[in-house]
């Protein structure tokens, strides 16, 4: 359940971007995980959900943006999508491979709410 | 509306401090590496064997992370190396500012090899960097052959791959070539080794290549 830490680093950093305001509050995070990173968004999700009460993030939604392992072939320079883990290139059966995405995480966005003064 | 473009990395605190802790070990000229399986494969038997051999040959030093307990530390102690013991308190891996703070429990200064032996976990603590020059996953024959292909995650992380309790491949359903295969599908650079830590098997080709290592 590592999930639980993760959540409460997202909300750590989230807290370096708010203003002295103290009505503002957070409207939603952008999170991408790279599916080379164990990590179950439904998990992480409740996880931040648990942890929101009664702060500026408490009506914030969370969006997570799964993005998918890709590699591309040191030999045939090919680029591949692969459905598991098998990291062989399928155009021309080389291992040796680099990985281009899939080990993602990240906060990419944070949106405030409208303030009701404006 | 506020929109704000942050793109940082979730786990950056705990990668600056494994950065700092990277570059302590090597000013200091210490060899780490990071022991990872699930709970029961043999990570502090392993540890345990690897200290007989080496003991005489070079400086070693234990950092042991559990859940709860300090009973690994303890087996560890009786053999007459610095061990700091971390005990998570329920949490599923190690992070790098606990290791950083087990750090100030021995005198690392004078090692030359220094294990971490991580939570038995074969999910959460792959994602962890804890400072350390290598990830070395442990995984037992009485676990099944397929372990590689449910946990890739820890074997596409780790460089040396050690498959334990060969002892007991007469009495388990497991076959180190599957084994073998699986884990190379997934992670081709894969070091493996073979090992038991009853007999002895494997144990002097482990303890040379983390000798080769330190004194590289």
């Amino acid at each position: 359940m590592h999930e639980l830490s993760l959540a409460q680093e997202i909300i750590s950093i989230t807290e370096q971007y708010y203003s002295s305001d103290e009505n503002e509050r957070v409207k939603s995070i952008k999170v991408k995980i790279g599916k080379l990173q164990n990590v179950l968004p439904d998990s992480l999700e409740f996880c931040f959900n648990a942890l929101i009460q009664n702060s500026k993030l408490e009506r914030a939604k969370m969006m997570i943006e799964l993005i998918p392992i890709k590699f591309e072939c040191k030999g045939c320079n090919d680029i591949s999508e692969p459905e598991s883990f098998l990291f062989v290139c399928p155009t021309c059966g080389n291992s040796d491979i680099t990985i281009i995405s899939g080990n993602e995480l990240t906060i990419s966005e944070i949106e405030f709410e409208d303030s009701l003064t404006n | 509306m506020t929109l704000i473009t942050v793109e940082r990395k979730v786990l950056e605190k705990n990668d600056v401090v494994a950065n700092d802790i990277r570059s302590t070990l090597k000013s200091n000229n210490i060899f780490s590496f990071n022991l990872l399986s699930s709970p029961g494969s043999g990570k502090t038997s392993l540890v345990e064997r690897t200290i007989a051999y080496l003991k005489d040959k070079i400086a070693l030093g234990v950092i042991e992370g559990d859940v709860q307990t300090d009973l690994d530390a303890q087996r560890i102690d009786r053999l007459g190396v610095p061990v700091a013991q971390i005990v998570t308190n329920g949490g599923c891996h190690l992070d790098a500012g606990l290791v950083r703070d087990a750090l100030t429990q021995i005198d690392y200064t004078k090692l030359k090899v220094l294990i971490i032996e991580n939570v038995g976990n074969l999910v959460c603590p792959a994602g962890y960097d804890l400072g350390e020059d290598t990830k070395v996953v442990l995984l037992s024959t009485t676990e099944g052959d397929d372990k590689p292909l449910k946990y890739p995650a820890m074997f596409r992380n780790a460089s040396v791959l050690i498959i334990n309790k060969i002892d007991l491949l007469p009495y388990v359903n497991c076959s180190v070539k599957q084994i073998r295969e699986h884990a190379l599908a997934i992670n081709p650079a894969l070091k493996i080794f073979e090992t038991s830590c009853t007999t002895d098997e494997g144990i002097p080709a482990w303890c040379n290549w983390i000798l080769a290592q330190a004194n590289q």
